[in-house]
């Protein structure tokens, strides 16, 4: 695992290692506030600790320790959480071959796929660089997440309110950093904000994690920009389609074989070439 | 308590299941490009939902005004290209920030 690091590390280069450290410090606090509320809520200092690491999927375990402390049954505590927790099979199948092979890095890397080692490694345009984010980012998240819990664990109340730091709008603001290269591809664009749309529609009608799952019902409208894309492009040596100019939000009437110059994404995320071309 | 314990072992088996079935599937399987793009796609849509779901709710109600003002202000300076440093640090400050005025 140390050899693994170092060279993670290595690769990683200052930038990302510093993106990397970031989000460890901001999840870092979150896990502080997971290990102290669930404590405050009377259940054992070893519980959340316990769950942190055969779940290690946050949003899961605050909702799991919800429902206990509100009463619900521990069997609905686990089916609305294994819910949440849906979307790391089809993020498994999107970014699976960032892990490598051999059934010890198959069985760890797995439990290090959570959103933002996801998020990291799609922004990455190389394959070597997006294996170094993901495992850089999986492994450095576990630790600090850990640690966090077991700080709120012992430490009690003293951060409980995490809000108070801005750490709730900190989580949605580091996964659209990183997903914001994969959006200058219009299609996945539109698929991407109809989907969005649907999940917030969703969202006061349906359990959580429900929602985000039927996002996935803009799918199909990438298979439509896919094959329009194939008409038009279809004998491009170079598959590098897909960078658009980013004014055309919205727009999605038409898809053509955009595949002007490049340029970069957020500073320290990468490029993807539309929706992330290896 | 035996039972909280046996449901948060089993969540986390099942989570587990859901990551390693992904993983073991995309390594059986020889997939097409196209295939490959849609199941990125399918990441990013799945990723922009969350980030849109959990800035605008919190425990299925609104979660005020704080937080999508946070990430929206994130969201610009990450369109604009801004760091990634800067990014996140600006969506917790104007959250902070606003929840110290007394915006909730």
């Amino acid at each position: 695992m140390r050899s693994l690091w170092a060279r993670a590390r290595s690769r990683l280069g200052p930038e990302l290692s510093r993106d990397i450290a970031l989000v460890c410090l901001a999840d870092g606090i979150v896990g502080v506030s997971f290990g102290a509320i669930t404590v405050s809520v009377g259940l054992p200092i070893w519980l959340p600790m316990l769950l942190s690491v055969v779940v290690f999927a946050g949003a899961s375990q605050f909702l799991f320790v919800a429902i206990i402390a509100a009463g619900g049954s521990p069997i609905a505590a686990f089916a609305a959480g294994l819910l949440v927790n849906a979307r790391h099979l089809p993020f498994a199948l999107s970014i699976g071959e960032v892990i490598g092979h051999g059934w010890l890095r198959r069985l760890v890397g797995s439990q290090l796929i959570i959103d933002e080692s996801t998020a990291f490694a799609l922004a990455q345009h190389e394959p070597a660089r997006r294996r170094a984010a993901f495992w850089g980012c999986g492994v450095s998240l576990f630790v600090c997440w850990n640690i966090g819990v077991i700080a709120g664990a012992f430490g009690g109340t003293v951060v409980k309110d995490t809000n108070a730091f801005g750490m709730d709008a900190a989580f949605p603001a580091v996964l659209l950093a990183l997903v914001m290269p994969s959006l200058k591809d219009r299609t996945t664009r539109f698929a991407a904000l109809v989907g969005a749309v649907i999940a917030v529609a969703a969202t006061p009608l349906l359990p959580s994690g429900l929602p985000v799952l039927l996002s996935l019902a803009a799918l199909p409208l990438v298979l439509i920009g896919l094959s329009r894309r194939r008409r038009t492009a279809y004998d491009e040596p170079s598959r590098d389609a897909g960078d658009y100019v980013i004014e055309e939000v919205g727009r999605v009437a038409e898809r053509t074989a955009g595949d002007g110059d490049h340029d970069d994404g957020p500073a320290g995320t990468g490029d993807t070439a539309g929706s992330v071309l290896p | 308590m035996t039972q909280i314990v046996v449901w948060g072992v089993l969540l986390g088996v099942g989570t587990f299941g859901f990551r390693i079935a992904g993983v073991g599937l995309k390594s059986r399987l020889t997939l097409s490009e196209r295939t490959s793009l849609l199941l990125t796609a399918a990441s990013v849509i799945l990723l922009v939902a969350l980030v849109v779901t959990a800035t605008v709710f919190d425990a299925g109600g609104f979660a005020g005004w704080a937080r999508p003002a946070g990430v929206a202000v994130g969201g610009v300076l990450a369109w604009r290209k801004a760091p990634f440093v800067v990014v996140v640090l600006a969506a917790a400050a104007v959250a902070a920030g606003l929840r110290l005025l007394g915006v909730s």
